[in-house]
């Protein structure tokens, strides 16, 4: 008996930009081509309808009052808690905490776990092409309290060694804490080889999903690992709020970060008891208007074949990289197999800044910069770079100007 | 093509950023001073050589950046080298309201003659930094002060 053939994933683009009114629009009288959902990408109108909607019938504060509608609010909280959870896959809702974006789940991470752990000389391990916000978190435990970074660096096409990676980890190591997706390269890291790695040598591991979630599927369970960190706004959803999952005993074992209320089990003068995780790390009002938005995100993003949008964001990355690759003058830094529909590039005589002037005036939105990571500037000797990034909502179209913005802009400056 | 963006970058001004004027490492400086502009990277340093009388005896500079502050850093050190610290000063607060499309009253009909390819950068406010970054850290280098920084 012969399996029946998988049906070929379908993605209707057209259809899915109809979602976004924002994509309509032009600039400067031209045809916006928004190539910078790494930064931050739009929102479908589901998104806003939902926080629009829950706003003006459902809103009050949560886990407060006994009012009709703070149990109204509460219950559409919570429900954002189980779209998270279903969304990474999470044994438990009591392991997703609701932070103000990736990089306050990062820092909690650092201030709550691995801070009260670490002694001068432990060593923590991280790429070169890791986010600020995967840097700076761990540079506070260096300066404070003498920890060591490790940066196990990249191949010259961007992409991860796993075995300089695994003779990274030694006794000394108390965490990994590594991209999903490289904000710069798009490069896609193992994770579950490198869990398993560092596992198999007791060190827990964080991924920074702040790119990843958008564009992988996200399985915390299959990973097995022990955090991962999200931001709302990367991922259709509004600005102000992220999610941390964590590996229950972990969070258990944790102490509190910010204090305030809602964090506390009791509090009198002279003593204090912490509520059981997440609250316990969800101090003072939680961003409840945009947990619905995020949820709503989520159940958007997931309403599609995810093998097929992923498929979609491929064949854009592709074809912008055969595109670029007849431009002499353009250098593509990053070029891992497997990688995330991201291009960054240099070039020739033309700086990044001055290149960005010109595509915005040709109605062409990329990011220009060191896109905060600047230790993967300084491995690929470069100051700035430019870099196109590509969503669900993107075109052959938007490609086609990008490369003849490019054009103009050689025109203009070389 | 876009107008404004013809006006930005023109010869003059990719000239200037192509073959910068004065650029280098001046020996004998008196003063110098770093710029850093944390949001895109560029960086400049501005060496300066003042007289017993405080005129700006030699000046050169050293940077990496787009070509708006290229162009900039080159068409300052042109325009500074022989005036008084107080002359630069005036100068520097004219060329700052020019290219942020205010009044520029305070030049002269000659500086702002010169200074004029710059002020297509009113239409691009975001590029502004870009621009002031070399003057910035010119006035900290007479000031012996802190490095300079736009962001």
């Amino acid at each position: 008996m012969s399996a029946a053939p998988k049906p070929m994933p379908t993605f209707d683009v057209d259809a899915a930009r109809a979602d976004f009114d924002i994509l309509s629009r032009t600039v400067y009288g031209k045809r916006l081509a928004y190539l910078d959902s790494g930064a931050s990408a739009q929102k479908p109108r589901v998104v806003l309808d939902a926080m629009r909607d829950f706003a003006s019938r459902d809103y009050a504060n949560v886990h407060r009052g006994v009012h009709f509608l703070s149990g109204a609010a509460t219950d559409a909280y919570e429900a954002a808690r189980e779209t998270v959870r279903k969304f990474m896959n999470a044994a438990s809702v009591d392991e997703i905490v609701f932070t103000k974006g990736g990089t306050e789940a990062i820092n909690l991470v650092s201030y709550a776990f691995l801070a009260p752990r670490i002694q001068p000389g432990d060593e923590i391990v991280l790429t070169v092409m890791e986010h600020h916000s995967n840097i700076v978190p761990w540079h506070f435990l260096r300066e404070r309290q003498g920890a060591v970074l490790r940066w196990v660096d990249v191949r010259d096409d961007g992409s991860l060694d796993i075995e300089a990676f695994d003779a990274a980890i030694t006794a000394k190591t108390k965490l990994v804490a590594v991209t999903h997706m490289s904000n710069v390269l798009g490069t896609v890291t193992p994770l579950k080889e490198i869990v398993a790695r560092a596992h198999a040598k007791g060190v827990p591991v964080l991924a920074d999903g702040c790119q990843g979630a958008v564009h992988e599927i996200v399985d915390v369970q299959a990973l097995d690992i022990d955090f991962y960190a999200l931001t709302g706004h990367k991922i259709y959803g509004p600005t102000g709020i992220g999610a941390l999952y964590a590996k229950k005993a972990h969070l258990k074992a944790m102490c509190p970060f910010n204090g305030g209320g809602e964090m506390i089990r009791e509090v009198s003068q002279d003593r204090i008891t912490y509520a059981d995780p997440p609250a316990r790390f969800e101090a003072g009002t939680p961003p409840i208007i945009e947990s619905v938005g995020l949820a709503a995100a989520m159940d958007y993003l997931n309403g599609f074949d995810r093998a097929a949008v992923a498929a979609h964001e491929h064949d854009l990355l592709a074809y912008a990289r055969d595109a670029v690759r007849e431009l002499n003058w353009l250098r593509v830094i990053g070029d891992a197999p497997g990688k995330g529909a991201i291009l960054s590039f240099e070039a020739e005589g033309m700086h990044a800044h001055d290149l960005a002037t010109i595509l915005d005036r040709e109605g062409v939105a990329v990011r220009a910069g060191h896109h905060c990571a600047q230790p993967l500037m300084e491995r690929f000797a470069v100051v700035s770079t430019s870099r196109a990034s590509f969503a669900l909502y993107n075109t052959r179209t938007d490609v086609d100007q990008l490369v003849a913005a490019l054009h103009k802009a050689r025109q203009i400056l070389v | 093509m876009d107008n404004s963006l013809r006006e930005l970058y023109q010869e003059v001004i990719l000239d200037h950023s192509r073959h910068p004027r004065h650029s280098g490492v001046l020996a004998n400086a008196t003063h110098k001073a770093d710029g850093y502009n944390p949001l895109c990277g560029d960086r400049v340093t501005v060496y300066l050589a003042l007289d017993e009388a405080g005129k700006v005896a030699d000046i050169k500079f050293q940077g990496k950046g787009c070509a708006i502050s290229q162009a900039s850093a080159s068409l300052m050190t042109d325009l500074l080298l022989g005036r008084s610290k107080e002359d630069a000063e005036k100068l520097m607060q004219g060329f700052l309201h020019l290219v942020k499309g205010e009044d520029a009253a305070g030049l002269s009909a000659d500086d702002r003659e010169i200074l004029d390819v710059m002020s297509g950068l009113s239409e691009f406010p975001m590029r502004v930094k870009c621009a002031t970054l070399a003057w910035h850290t010119f006035k900290s280098a007479v000031e012996g002060g802190e490095a300079a920084k736009t962001e």
